[in-house]
């Protein structure tokens, strides 16, 4: 297995944000993390990612743990945090090889890999353009190229598609089709309609428990107003504060 | 390594793409020629040392270098950037260290365009240039510890302001710790010896001394030290992030 995911639990104050998630994944594989605002989506994605430690549990990828051996899990994994923060002022290609180097490769290496990646995510011109001049959709594709920079086996992509046009969303949800096919990905959204065109597999977590898994096809059956219809019956179509 | 001259060679772009460090190095040497000539009276003075020109800057840099060290952290997590910053392998020191020293470098670069002071006194008379380049070291580490006292503080908040009052509020009790007042105060009430500790304490005793010409090794291990201690804080405080 590709991640193995054991019983995470994760709480800010009285909050229960994660309870007990586990599941595997493995390469091929396109999960779609789906649930309400506040379901725990992204605090998972989070603690994947090594950004924030769990109270209870254990992830690996690649049999490493991401908590024992953060950096080491971390070399393999590629992030798309949330808003995807860039930095504005620095034109792609610049912003490209400073992760890169961050990352520890060296000179010639980040070079390569940042032709690779730029390459992969369908940069083209707008490399050397200063990143506060692009599009939403340009700017995702940055984002998307620096989670793909140390070829990882996993990518984490937390709301992908947020707040882009119908076209940009589509020419993203290409891409994350394509690189799927030799790496996994977790991806959470919001939309059902992007599960149902991208993921092979669903996940729907609600007050931060896994509700539902399996393929968006397979959820959707028995509800009239399919994918929709499922989310509505697992979720209790109710909206949390925080 | 690798990590942090990359993080060092992006926050340094930072300060010379935005009008912080411009800002910065133009108002710093703007006040410090203001007192240097107007309040510290170097013509009237009649001597060539540099002894009006380095008084003033333990109070300068206590504003000023808050200035420089607020946005270190406190950007990154207003912008999300920190999360992107924490979830590459790369270790917490690299990123502490390189935005550290990236500030310093700002610091430096101030206290480079100063050096016309320098010649200046020289065409005047003779000075002691041991003196001045004692006044000089010890300039730069005492920054160094402005800039990790910003530092910490900036990690603690995603507020430029907020991190830039904490920052100036503890650089002054610091270097007040020196004051021949709040010794005078603190002597009566509890005793001399504890007035006299407080009073070591202080960013101002440990400057006066290099100021002299005097390189005493407490005091580059005081600087030294007090930079360490609050880069350690802000390594704390930013691994702090990763339990929520």
């Amino acid at each position: 297995m590709l991640l193995e995911v054991d019983g995470l639990k994760k709480r800010f104050g009285k909050r229960v944000a994660v309870d007990g998630v586990s599941f595997s994944l493995d390469v091929g594989e396109i999960l779609g993390f789906l649930g309400p605002n506040g379901a725990g989506k992204t605090t998972t994605m989070r603690i994947l990612a090594g950004y924030l430690e769990p109270d209870e549990g254990a992830c690996k990828v690649f049999n490493i743990d991401v908590l024992e051996e953060r950096g080491r899990a971390q070399t393999r994994i590629g992030y798309l945090p949330e808003g995807n923060p860039l930095y504005g002022e620095m034109t792609p290609w610049a912003y490209l090889r400073f992760i890169a180097e961050t990352r520890g490769m060296r000179k010639d290496e980040a070079r390569t890999a940042v032709r690779r990646a730029a390459q992969d995510a369908r940069l083209g011109d707008a490399i050397e353009r200063p990143i506060e001049t692009l599009s939403k959709g340009y700017r995702r594709r940055v984002g998307l190229a620096a989670a793909l920079l140390p070829e990882p086996m996993l990518l984490i992509l937390d709301e992908p598609t947020d707040g882009l046009d119908p076209n940009q969303r589509e020419a993203v949800r290409d891409l994350i089709r394509r690189l799927g096919q030799e790496r996994a990905i977790i991806l959470s959204t919001h939309s059902l309609e992007e599960v149902a065109a991208v993921c092979t597999r669903a996940i729907v977590i609600n007050e931060g428990r896994i509700v539902a898994d399996g393929p968006p096809a397979k959820l959707a059956e028995g509800h009239a107003d399919g994918l929709e219809g499922a989310f509505k019956a697992l979720t209790g179509g109710q909206e949390r504060v925080a | 390594m690798r990590s942090f001259l990359a993080i060092y060679r992006r926050e340094l772009l930072s300060y010379v793409t935005t009008p912080t460090a411009y800002v910065f190095v133009a108002v710093f040497l703007f006040a410090i020629g203001l007192f240097t000539f107007q309040i510290g009276g170097f013509f009237e003075q009649r001597r060539a040392d540099l002894q009006g020109f380095f008084a003033f800057h333990p109070w300068l840099f206590m504003v000023f270098l808050p200035a420089v060290s607020m946005r270190l952290w406190a950007e990154e997590t207003r912008s999300g950037a920190i999360e992107l910053l924490m979830t590459l392998p790369s270790p917490t020191w690299a990123l502490v260290a390189g935005k550290f020293c990236a500030a310093w470098t700002v610091a430096a670069a101030a206290l480079l365009f100063t050096i016309p002071l320098w010649v200046t006194v020289n065409l005047l008379g003779a000075p002691d240039n041991a003196a001045i380049v004692t006044g000089y070291l010890a300039s730069f580490l005492m920054a160094g510890a402005y800039l990790a006292i910003g530092s910490a503080m900036s990690a603690l908040t995603d507020s430029q302001v907020v991190a830039f009052v904490l920052a100036v509020l503890i650089a002054f009790m610091l270097t007040a710790l020196g004051l021949p007042m709040v010794s005078d105060f603190v002597a009566p009430l509890l005793g001399g010896g504890v007035a006299d500790a407080v009073s070591r304490f202080s960013i101002l005793n440990h400057f006066e001394a290099a100021q002299r010409g005097i390189v005493e090794l407490r005091s580059v291990w005081y600087f030294l030290s007090l930079s360490a201690m609050f880069l350690g804080f802000t390594w704390l405080a930013v691994d702090a992030r990763r339990g929520g």
